[in-house]
């Protein structure tokens, strides 16, 4: 199935990811200096340059030594992929002239990286679509400047972090197609724990390459570079843009400029970075101070077996044997963290008496409801919460008995997301348990009708809609407490007598 | 006492005897610095050499007025050539962009120094970031040759060989890229010594070409140059390309035995036009010397030795313009006076970067050139093809000899000024000790009489990787054998 673009449908898109991923090490990846901040400590919150030293600050006489974890690291991400890890590759030297670059080259891997020739499965439409993954190579970070008026200050701090580069091969041909492959990516990432993915950080960053060609044409049309795009959301945007600006070019019969552009995300357009005039030689050769790093296939192997259940694999099981939609399996299997806090929560739920397959669905909701919503409006990863799989298991289990009302539900979440307290004591102190006795819901409706018996006449003469109304003043003259969907049954009961 | 021509054996006797004390021995030797009108230091460190010489004295006296057997270099006054880090001493280079630079952490080298007891007098002058033959390429003023005033000293390490010479240190720490320890010592009279590739580490010498540096020794006897060695040498886990599988250097392990040596003149080294008679002599007489103590003379051929120059300036001058990049002006060093008007970044570097003397620019530009796209295949990629083949010959070579024998450079110091005009000509005199560093090989220039006019002649001796004590050792039996 051929996706078309242009107002006569008879273009084509071309689209390859670049993606640089920060890896988790404890360690930059040539000397000992902390790659990240301490635990509880964002990384704007660190002071500048106080993760450096001579080494990764370009010292004269410093020399790199490899950073072993680093190197593990890339290697799962080659095994995740389907990759062929070379058991023989080499450091080359980048070498460009940038403040934030202390030795005036990068450390990074051209003609020999370590891993080559893999791909990524992601779904389009029904179907699953392979897209290649052309290398991963390791590489190190450069410092971040800050420009002002009239100077410009540079942090060193992420100097020296290590980097995967991973390259895709330009067969994703939409916007849509390049946001699943970049989730998907994302999300194993996050799952073989070797990269905290954050966008917004800045460790999980993406350049797209774009071109556009008529329906049917043999070569690729000329390609242009998107760069500083930090959320998947804005890449499909910016990719989006980039196609239709294209489009407009040929089609008004120019030609497209082979250039880097950055994505101004208030606009929603791709403006000029720079062209090809001033595209820099990078002189690469291979880094003298480094030795090749020989892989021992044992060494690799035994990695193999440390590669945990993937999130591909996770969906298909969540489908097939707990028997989730293939909307929630998504959602929950995009997330690491989310996929983690389902399947404790839906195991402990297991422990407590409930089946799998009905505690599943419960719980996937509330992921895919609130603590989508907490996540999103905490701004930050999962790290600033404190909510546990035990915490889900036991409101969707109150939920199910109906102690407890959906928005109930809701409130506990929230607190326990803050304060990480236990169930029972939130419902305890907070008051939140439901009551369904129905004796006392009965007393309640009694009351209430005999309140507002012009209502009560609408609702025997068949308006249905005035049930609302009167289950929310029941709801009222509860104080919040009673079992809505018990209230709305008696009810009914009652105007049928 | 005249503590200049002590070897270190002799001052240790002198320091056990009490007829010498650290601190004389320092003041003496830092006396001879300072009136020195050779050029040959940069920064010398007084008040800290003289503090090091206190506390060895302590300790002296506390073992027993014993050397303490872990400190082989136990008050040995020593100068560092000025690309090697010493902390919270200013690190030059010989260059107006390091001029101000205070070198946050020690080489390791250096460490080992120190620990071993050895008292750093200050820091020698060189060309500048390594990149000359002469000496004359510094940015502090040349380095004059103790001989004879007017001449060079050679180079890099032109400090580190004529305050040796001159007794203003006993013995010094140098580097090697293409001969920068054997060719200043030939030219001023005293042992230069290159070891093995990856046997002492790279880390804290500032780096010119990645793949050929190495730090060297200088002595006035093969004894003292050996010590140094040994104290330096072995693995270093903060240098990637440090041999781990070569242990720390141990001298006393070998004896020559001559009947069961075997020597050789690559033959592709004879018969060269522009060599001086009297050096061509030393040669001979050496193999002469050789021969009379029962070693083999044996025919040996290095076929792609006459490709050597060519690679190795292509591959020098890439690595280090590479190497040379860090220096900005952005995170230390120096920022030129007229910097903060500068219009833009590019503009900002200019200023700064115009700071490098002429030749390190000139090694940068062609470095550049050479790796540069549409050229670099061409170049840098043939340079290290053949650098292979040569490398290749060395090892054929080495089972037929044992050690290798070649004058250090076709004449003796020249006069300053003499050569300046041409670079290619300072780079051509480079053709006997550039070898040595493209194949990583152990190399040595031993003193071997004078000339005429009564400049030191040296003779260069090779072997295989590894062999560096067979070296020394074969090197500490003929010193001295001159007639």
């Amino acid at each position: 199935m051929i996706i078309l673009y242009g107002p006569e449908k008879n273009y084509e898109a071309v689209i390859g990811l670049e993606v640089h991923s920060q890896l988790a090490t404890e360690t930059k990846i040539f000397c000992g200096c902390r790659a990240k901040p301490l635990p509880g400590v964002s990384v704007a919150d660190v002071v500048s340059n106080s993760h450096t030293c001579p080494l990764c600050a370009g010292h004269p006489g410093t020399l790199p030594v490899l950073n072993k974890k680093a190197v593990e690291f890339a290697v799962l991400a080659g095994l995740a992929t389907h990759c062929k890890i070379r058991s023989n590759s080499v450091f080359a030297r980048k070498n460009y002239f940038y403040p934030d670059l202390p030795k005036g080259y990068q450390i990074s891997q051209f003609d020999l990286p370590i891993c080559e020739g893999g791909y990524l499965e992601i779904p389009v439409g029904t179907v699953l679509k392979r897209i290649g993954i052309n290398r991963i190579h390791l590489e190190e970070d450069a410092g971040k400047n800050r420009h002002g008026p009239g100077q410009s200050l540079v942090n060193l701090n992420r100097a020296g972090v290590p980097l995967i580069e991973i390259v895709s091969e330009p067969e994703l041909r939409s916007p849509e197609e390049a946001g699943t492959y970049l989730r998907a990516l994302h999300a194993i990432v996050t799952a073989l724990e070797i990269s905290d993915g954050n966008m917004q950080e800045g460790n999980f960053r993406c350049d797209a390459n774009v071109s556009v060609r008529l329906k049917g044409a043999a070569q690729f049309g000329t390609r242009v570079e998107v760069k500083n795009v930090n959320s998947f959301r804005f890449v499909e945007k910016a990719i989006e843009f980039e196609i239709a600006r294209q489009i407009g070019v040929i089609s008004t019969g120019g030609s497209i400029v082979q250039e880097t552009r950055t994505f101004d995300s208030d606009r929603g357009v791709t403006i000029t970075m720079r062209t090809k005039e001033e595209a820099e030689d990078y002189r690469y050769f291979p880094d003298p101070d480094l030795l090749p790093v020989i892989l021992d296939s044992n060494w690799i192997e035994s990695l193999k077996a440390r590669i945990p259940e993937l999130p591909a694999q996770k969906l298909k099981r969540y489908v097939g044997d707990w028997g989730l939609s293939d909307y929630d399996a998504e959602v929950i299997t995009s997330t690491h963290e989310w996929s983690r806090l389902f399947e404790g929560a839906v195991r402990h739920l297991e422990t407590l008496g409930t089946d799998v397959r009905e505690g599943a669905k419960p719980v996937a909701n509330f992921i895919t409801g609130e603590v989508a919503r907490l996540s999103k409006e905490q701004g930050k990863s999962e790290e600033s919460s404190r909510l546990t799989a035990i915490h889900l298991a036991e409101v969707t289990r109150l939920s199910l008995e109906g102690a407890i009302s959906s928005n109930a539900a809701k409130q506990i979440l929230q607190i326990a997301w803050k304060t990480g307290d236990s169930i029972s004591i939130i419902v305890d102190r907070e008051g939140f348990k439901q009551v369904s006795d129905v004796q006392a819901l009965e007393a309640i409706v009694a009351q209430v009708m005999e309140k507002f018996p012009s209502q009560v006449a609408e609702l025997k003469n068949g308006k249905d809609k005035v049930i609302g109304f009167l289950v929310g003043q029941a709801m009222k003259a509860s104080s919040g407490k009673g079992n809505p969907a018990l209230f709305q049954k008696i009810f009914i009961e009652r105007s049928r007598s | 006492m005249d503590f200049k021509n002590l070897s270190i054996t002799q001052l240790h006797q002198a320091y056990e005897s009490g007829s010498a004390s650290p601190v004389e021995v320092v003041e003496a030797y830092l006396q001879q610095a300072r009136v020195s009108d050779l050029g040959t230091w940069v920064t010398l460190c007084e008040g800290r050499a003289l503090r090091q010489a206190q506390e060895a004295y302590s300790r002296l006296e506390k073992n027993g007025r014993k050397i303490p057997v872990n400190e082989p270099l136990f008050g040995v006054p020593m100068g560092l050539k000025d690309n090697l880090c010493l902390k919270g001493v200013r690190t030059t280079c010989a260059s107006k962009i390091l001029e101000n630079y205070i070198a946050p952490y020690t080489a390791t080298s250096v460490e080992r120094l120190e620990q071993a007891g050895a008292i750093i007098l200050g820091k020698l002058n060189l060309d500048e970031f390594a990149m000359g033959g002469s000496n004359e390429n510094s940015a502090f003023g040349p380095v004059k040759n103790p001989n004879d005033h007017t001449r060079v000293s050679g180079g890099s390490s032109g400090g580190a060989a004529a305050s040796v010479k001159a007794g203003e240190c006993l013995v010094s720490l140098g580097s090697d890229t293409g001969g920068s320890v054997r060719l200043p010592a030939s030219y001023c009279g005293v042992v230069g010594f290159k070891p093995t590739y990856g046997r002492v580490s790279r880390s804290g010498l500032v780096a010119f070409a990645s793949s050929l540096d190495q730090i060297g020794t200088f002595g006035k006897t093969v004894a003292d140059a050996a010590r140094v060695f040994e104290v330096i040498s072995g693995p270093d886990s903060r240098d990637s390309t440090s041999a781990h599988k070569i242990p720390k250097a141990d001298c006393s392990r070998v004896k020559i035995d001559f009947s069961k040596i075997r020597v050789g003149v690559p033959q592709e080294f004879l018969n060269q036009a522009s060599v001086q008679p009297e050096v061509e002599q030393a040669t001979q007489s050496m193999l002469e010397v050789l021969k009379k103590k029962g070693a083999t003379v044996v025919p040996v051929s290095i076929p792609h030795l006459k490709y050597s120059i060519s690679v190795y300036y292509i591959v020098a001058m890439s690595e280090a313009s590479s190497n040379l990049s860090r220096y900005d002006g952005v995170r230390y060093g120096v920022r030129s006076a007229s910097v903060d008007s500068a219009k833009n970044l590019q503009d900002f570097y200019e200023k700064n970067r115009r700071l490098f003397g002429a030749e390190v620019k000139r090694r940068i530009l062609l470095g550049t050139f050479a790796l540069s796209s549409g050229y670099a295949d061409e170049y840098f990629k043939k340079a290290c093809q053949v650098r292979r083949l040569i490398q290749q010959d060395f090892i054929r070579a080495f089972e037929k000899v044992d050690f290798l024998l070649s004058p250090v450079a076709p004449t003796t110091a020249f006069k300053l000024g003499e050569k300046s005009e041409d670079p290619l000509q300072m780079y051509l005199n480079d053709l006997y000790t550039i070898p040595a560093n493209l194949v990583g090989l152990p190399a040595l220039s031993l003193p071997w009489g004078e000339d005429t006019q009564g400049l030191p002649i040296g003779v260069h001796f090779l072997a295989a990787t590894g062999k560096d004590e067979s070296l020394l050792a074969l090197a500490s039996e003929l010193e001295g054998s001159h007639s």
